[in-house]
């Protein structure tokens, strides 16, 4: 992780034309910190601008991309605060992609709001104060005489204004201040207000433009046949019914399976259902769920890397009075964006230009340049928004589908996966197996905490640990003498990815219910026996008493129901929850979830609220149903009556608390996840006394 | 082939499409309508859904012929000289949307509805409306939607 930098301001009237915007007036280019896992670009790393027209509307763009989680508002809300701007003329927009003036662009890890919280709040102060010394010059007063008020300049004195339209060509002009002043928090009034979202219009009149809507002059339209099996080829293939197919124009070959072109969406999938194609299925043709749980059973068994090791676990598991043992299965998830993925490419011999959808629009630019041979400055990136990205949209295997078979015939293409496609295509949440062990002493007080890990490898760095394999659960917060958490790595072929939480969505669940397991082994109440193993993590102790407060826990829940509490923390936020359920004829029912979410600082209350109410459903499709399996080599599901996803019968009511004093400003778009698998199968617990230590859940039985 | 006649958004237009064509392709490809969503090709996650008469219909498996003759509204049409749909309005007002994908879809399922049930329970909304695939989690903000655009609550 890099170090904070302040923010870097230029100002640039000459880059308004660059950046397509209509007009001249103010324009603040200023940098966000790279942080992240990639360096530090060379010397321009402005990723966000600030423009101010002469009719006064100020547009932020930005290099966060909106998915849903409201990055086109909350950065807006934190520069207009600082702006002092008067936020009913603001907008938002993805900026364009440009990595010398941007530096990397893209957004994953819930980092938008976390990484660039001060410096957004810097280039909104230092805009500020250049408009204020315009104003002053103008009038030839005292800058300390004059004030900003929404969106103007007031002379207090004579009662003279002027508006920021008016101000932004000559505070062009003015020189960037260091080390503007920021507001004394008490005084906010955008930051920190459930604000109306900047991009909610669009998006109910069908004007919104998602990848899969563009429309580029020639496009034809394109299905990419993939290899069914992980590692498998093209071995042969006959095109010759699929060219028959009216509007069918081309079918070739590409590095990633069979393009096949055509006019539209409709003949592309009658051509392609048409292609007779034969596979060399590659070195995994019996791949199935079955061998995999077997090898990771066995793996989980062997030594792993030492993630965690404090005190003597196996002394001290030795020589207590209970032990508690369990295993516990988490399978590959699919994201299963309501969007499929798609991308439309524009490959030519000395240029080249991708539409994409997309997380990484820095990763889409190399990609294609990767592919085309062009320097990445010869590619230009549109980001569209995102009908969901959750993380996968961080990869770019859709993106060379589009720039393979646009060079491949020398026209723009289309690549629209179908959801099968999407389904079958891999990029998974990691599968993986737990051993886990503790120990009471006599009084009921647990000594020892044994978490053995055994999963597919997700990013395993230099040291040949993979730290999302163990987040959730080396960081475990209780105050437990003897600690031991390690990672046996799985090598398998099915190729996995960050699934919204990445590997806190796999260890919340477990040890969240194992650390209930030994509350009820210890015959205490599961939320007092976390609260006096919590007195070193006073956030999580607050939001769990939070969560459990106002969810009536200790309070008789309405017949036929029971509550079950978790606690995780996840990029910088601490998230406690409590679900109450019920279960009738094997089937479970969520009524009701009550959550407090610590994230620090809150930009808007009600984004916040919508993403925890997301989070829980997210979280609930994957513990009552997701899983994707693997027979002879293939997946086993292609689409959502396979792959459920809950639906509006099945949405629990969601409350959320929010805490935000100030602590480190968390990030808010994956932590409400984890938390709701184990407060949901700690409830099941409670009420049938089932515990659940597989995922999905499925059906009880 | 003959060209098949539709008429979509109060608008009359031909089209030279196969007639198994599904709607959802015309609408989009031929004539350009990118509002309605394709998502899974089977009438399982409804981000497809367009009035056909007035119906909730599932464009991606209903062919262009079987439209012939009916009129179509897509959420590009939902939209009067007035302004916004009360639908549209109320949608903004709860903030319905995150990432937005699955929208159209789900307020031309919620525009039906109303249209025949113009003050539905919540079981009424549960049975119309839980077809319609929300990967973000909209669900409760779409039902109180409903409920304020059926009290006639939008601004």
């Amino acid at each position: 992780m890099s170090a904070r930098q302040p923010a870097r301001l230029v100002t640039r009237r000459e880059f308004v034309e660059t950046a397509a915007i209509a007009g001249t007036g103010l324009l603040i280019g200023f940098s966000l910190p790279a942080g992240r896992a990639a360096p530090a670009a060379s010397n321009a790393e402005l990723n966000a601008w600030i423009h101010i027209g002469s009719d006064d509307v100020i547009t932020i763009l930005t290099s966060e991309y909106e998915m849903g989680q409201g990055v086109l508002t909350s950065i807006p809300q934190i520069l207009a605060e600082e702006l002092d701007a008067d936020w009913t003329k603001v907008r938002s927009r993805h900026a364009p992609t440009d990595s010398r003036k941007y530096g990397m662009q893209g957004t994953f890890g819930s980092t938008s709001i976390r990484q660039g919280y001060n410096n957004l709040r810097k280039a909104g102060a230092a805009a500020r104060e250049m408009l204020l010394r315009a104003a002053a010059e103008t009038w030839s007063v005292d800058p300390a005489s004059c004030q900003t008020e929404n969106g103007t300049v007031v002379h207090t004195a004579s009662g003279r204004r002027l508006t920021y339209g008016q101000l932004a060509e000559r505070a062009a002009r003015v020189p960037p201040p260091e080390n503007p002043r920021l507001k004394d928090p008490r005084d906010f009034r955008i930051v920190g207000k459930s604000l109306k979202r900047l991009d909610v219009t669009p998006k109910v009149t069908g004007a919104a433009v998602f990848g899969t809507d563009v429309r580029v002059p020639g496009m034809l339209t394109a299905q990419v046949v993939h290899p069914p099996y992980f590692g498998g080829r093209v071995k042969s293939f006959d095109a010759t019914r699929a060219l028959a197919v009216p509007g069918v124009r081309h079918v070739v070959e590409i590095p990633t399976g069979v393009a096949v072109i055509a006019d539209d969406f409709w003949s592309a999938k009658q051509g392609r259902d048409a292609l007779s194609v034969t596979w060399d299925p590659g070195p995994h043709a019996d791949l199935s769920s079955e061998k995999i749980t077997s090898l990771l059973r066995d793996l989980v068994k062997k030594p792993g890397m030492v993630a965690r090791s404090e005190g003597d676990v196996a002394q001290a598991i030795e020589g207590a009075a209970r032990r508690i043992e369990a295993t516990y299965e988490v399978p590959y998830l699919a994201h299963a964006c309501m969007e499929p993925l798609n991308c439309t490419a524009d490959v030519r011999a000395d240029r080249c230009e991708v539409w994409a959808a997309t997380q990484s629009p820095t990763g889409t630019q190399q990609a294609a340049a990767r592919i085309t041979g062009l320097a990445p400055e010869r590619v230009t990136v549109h980001a569209l928004l995102m009908g969901g990205g959750f993380g996968r949209r961080t990869q770019t295997d859709f993106v060379a589908d589009a720039v393979h078979a646009s060079k491949a015939i020398g026209r723009p293409v289309k690549v629209i996966w179908t959801r099968e496609d999407d389904m079958a295509a891999g990029y998974y949440r990691p599968v993986g197996y737990n051993q886990l062990t503790a120990a009471l002493d006599a009084a009921g007080r647990p000594v020892a905490w044994r978490h053995l890990i055994a999963s597919a490898p997700l990013r395993v760095g230099q040291n040949g640990m993979d730290a999302t394999a163990i987040e959730g659960a080396a960081n475990l917060p209780y105050a437990i003498p003897n600690v031991y958490v390690s990672w046996a790595r799985a090598d398998l072929p099915v190729p996995t990815h960050f699934w919204r939480s990445v590997g806190n969505s796999q260890n919340g669940f477990i040890t969240e219910s194992f650390i209930d397991e030994v509350a009820h082994a210890a015959g205490k109440d599961p939320v007092a026996f976390r609260l006096a193993l919590l007195a070193g993590h006073p956030r999580h102790a607050r939001a769990l008493k939070l969560a459990a407060e106002k969810a009536g826990w200790g309070t008789p829940p309405p017949a036929g129901r029971a509550r079950g509490a978790a606690v995780l923390e996840a990029f910088g936020s601490i998230t406690a929850e409590v679900a109450e359920v019920s279960v009738s004829g094997g089937a479970v029912r969520v009524h009701k979830v009550v959550c407090a979410v610590d994230c620090g600082v809150v930009i808007n209350p009600d984004i916040v609220a919508a993403q925890i109410e997301s989070a829980v459903a997210f979280g609930l499709s994957a513990a009552l149903y997701g899983e994707i399996t693997l027979e002879a080599g293939r997946v086993r599901q292609k689409n959502f009556d396979d792959y459920p996803i809950l639906r509006m019968d099945e949405m629990p009511a969601v409350e959320t608390h929010i805490i935000a004093e100030g602590d480190p400003v968390g990030g808010i778009g994956e932590a409400g996840t984890p938390t709701i698998a184990p407060a949901l199968c700690n409830a099941i617990f409670a009420l049938t006394g089932k515990r659940i230590r597989k995922l999905p859940i499925g059906r009880l039985t | 082939m003959p060209p098949i006649t539709l008429t979509v958004n109060g608008k009359t237009h031909q089209v030279n499409v196969a007639p198994d064509t599904p709607l959802l392709w015309v609408l989009r490809d031929t004539l350009g309508l990118t509002g309605t969503k394709y998502g899974c090709g089977t009438g399982q996650c409804l981000a497809c859904t367009v009035h056909l008469d007035g119906a909730a219909s599932f464009s991606c498996v209903v062919p262009v012929s079987a439209a012939q003759g009916k009129k179509i509204t897509t959420i590009e049409g939902l939209a009067n000289g007035n302004g916004l749909h009360p639908v549209q309005r109320a949608w903004i007002e709860e903030d319905v949307p995150q990432c937005g994908y699955c929208q159209s879809g789900q307020i031309m399922a919620a525009t039906a509805l109303l249209a025949r049930n113009p003050n539905p329970t919540d079981s009424d909304i549960d049975a119309a409306m839980k077809g319609n695939l929300c990967r973000c989690g909209t669900y409760n903000r779409i039902r109180r939607a409903i409920h304020r655009a059926a009290k006639g609550a939008v601004e």
